[in-house]
């Protein structure tokens, strides 16, 4: 009887948790430290010191050029694919500095920081194999354990009563907004600490983009969010702590309400008031 | 009616009656050749044509078994050796190389790709025929010239492969930037993307590509005769010697004059490659259509 409930308990202890597939180191914090950026010889990013925040949105704005982008494609290395891209100075996530990291612990990277596009950009397969992708690439197999991540994430972005039905459809026959939402649970489905996203929204119509800007914030209890916007609007109703970067560099870096509604700096100022873009 | 309009509408009508030509100039080719092979037609049945393997045109006996073997046989090889040799070279061209070596080895493909065939027969000549004679063929205790099925598949098959390449490269670099960046996100390597994502968004391009490789190679003359060894048999094996259709038609087109089948076996032996090239275009066209609206 003693050894009959032992057993359960271990079978209980190595059971499959759908939503703590892979480990989790404890401290996953994501900041920079004198990182510059150059592509081509142009420099793009100068001296960057940044501290993303855990379990938050950050917000990084500014004017067009100015290195959003660049600066969030850093974090996951997808620089990388940039020809004449130049890196010196450190990323730290965690423990681990990214921009020395090699192509072996690329991948291990990005499991941690996933990303969700500027465009829907479904993988040219079906829904399931979109949400299983990510977790087969990175090992996990079998088909029940599979059907239940797939099941949990897509509950998770609101998609799973959409799809429940054409699982097996290719994923490009859903709409735009549904797309972005899948790309969406394609990323959480690895379980990173941080969200990347590039103007996730600025593809989509009203309704759908408010769809996701809505999960967003419901995601921020587990996930570090750090989002580029174009639009200054979205970036007041959700951001916690934003980053203003002006031509390559960091100029304003803190809390939401305080960058918002008492910037230090000059520049923050006009930018807020619009006065250039 | 002004003229700027009327210039903008004769040219209009000329470029609709040029391409229009060109698709009346496949339905004549077609309609040519079926008229000049039906005299052999209608003295032979097309089954006893097809599978009989006597070539003895001075006693009118016209098997074009050993000829339809030899183009298949010869093909086949090819196309087994060029396929993953290109699909490899392709991958690594547009997924791993670094642009340096790009801007190196395009060139030196496209050089490849317009060599003359007869070069790459002579290549075939002094190269590969030896090879299977002195290596090839003793390795397996066989005797033979090197004239084979064997040389001639691997020169056809080298051959094709810039093409393939070149064809490859433009299918995988379609593939949109967003895509891999999207896997590579996931923490997918080089070759995960590949697999899963590049390879099954080109599969439709894939196909179309190899069978455009399947009708040069079917088609290719100058290189096959060099090399094939020209025995009229059905090849049991790779070792020896064949005869491809083409090869058929290149060496006797002209000799034949005094007997009136004759010419019209040889244009058989064109309807055939015609129709089969035809029939493998129209297939792959289907497959692709199919495997767009999966």
């Amino acid at each position: 009887m003693n050894l009959f409930h032992r057993e359960k308990a271990s079978a209980k202890d190595n059971a499959f948790v759908v939503n703590n597939k892979f480990p989790h180191p404890d401290d996953m914090r994501l900041s920079t430290h004198a990182l510059c950026v150059s592509i081509g010889g142009n420099p793009i990013l100068k001296h960057v010191n940044v501290d993303i925040p855990c379990n938050k949105i950050t917000c990084i704005i500014g004017p067009s050029g100015c290195g959003k982008t660049t600066l969030l494609r850093t974090f996951n290395r997808l620089v990388d694919t940039i020809e004449g891209v130049k890196m010196t100075g450190v990323v730290m996530l965690g423990n681990q500095n990214i921009v020395a990291a090699g192509a072996s612990e690329l991948t291990e990277i990005r499991r941690h920081i996933g990303l969700v596009p500027q465009r829907p950009c479904p993988l040219p397969m079906s829904i399931y194999d979109n949400i299983a992708y990510g977790c087969r690439i990175h090992g996990i197999s079998g088909r029940r354990k599979l059907d239940a991540i797939v099941e949990y994430y897509l509950r998770a972005v609101g998609l799973w009563d959409e799809v429940k039905d054409r699982l097996n459809a290719p994923a490009n026959k859903l709409s735009g907004g549904q797309q972005q939402r899948l790309c969406l649970a394609r990323s959480l489905a690895i379980e990173p600490s941080y969200l990347l996203a590039d103007e996730s929204t600025s593809a989509l119509d009203p309704i759908s983009s408010r769809m996701v800007e809505e999960l967003f914030v419901k995601l921020k209890k587990d996930y570090s969010i750090v989002m580029v916007t174009h639009t200054l609007r979205q970036a007041k109703r959700i951001a916690d702590h934003v980053i203003f970067m002006y031509l390559g560099e960091v100029i304003e870096e803190g809390d939401a309400e305080q960058v918002f509604n008492r910037p230090k700096h000059e520049l923050t100022q006009r930018y807020l008031a619009g006065s250039f873009s | 009616m002004n003229r700027r309009l009327l210039k903008d509408r004769t040219a209009g009508y000329m470029m609709f009656f040029l391409t229009i030509s060109s698709l009346l100039l496949v339905v004549t080719m077609g309609i040519g050749l079926y008229l000049k092979a039906s005299p052999i037609l209608e003295e032979h049945s097309l089954w006893d044509l097809l599978s009989a393997s006597e070539w003895k045109p001075m006693k009118n006996q016209f098997g074009f078994f050993p000829f339809l073997m030899g183009t298949l046989w010869v093909s086949g090889l090819a196309l087994i050796i060029a396929i993953p040799i290109s699909l490899l070279m392709a991958i690594y061209l547009t997924e791993y190389a670094h642009s340096l070596v790009r801007r190196f080895v395009y060139p030196f493909l496209d050089i490849l790709a317009g060599l003359p065939s007869v070069i790459y027969g002579v290549w075939g000549m002094l190269l590969i025929v030896p090879w299977v004679a002195n290596v090839a063929a003793p390795w397996v205790d066989r005797n033979t010239t090197g004239y084979t099925t064997l040389a001639c598949g691997i020169v056809l098959g080298v051959m094709v492969i810039p093409l393939l390449v070149s064809l490859f490269i433009e299918i995988f670099s379609n593939v949109s930037h967003e895509l891999r960046e999207a896997t590579f996100a996931l923490g997918a390597t080089r070759w995960q993307t590949t697999k899963h994502v590049v390879l099954r968004k080109t599969a439709p391009g894939i196909i179309a590509a190899i069978v455009l490789a399947a009708s040069r190679v079917m088609g290719e003359t100058i290189a096959a005769i060099m090399v094939c060894g020209n025995l009229a048999i059905a090849p049991g094996s790779l070792l020896d010697a064949c005869y491809p259709i083409p090869a058929l038609i290149a060496n006797n087109y002209g000799e034949m004059l005094s007997m009136p089948l004759y010419e019209s076996a040889l244009m058989f032996a064109a309807f055939i490659l015609f129709f089969v090239v035809l029939v493998f275009n129209l297939f792959s066209r289907l497959v692709l259509k199919k495997i767009k609206t999966e």
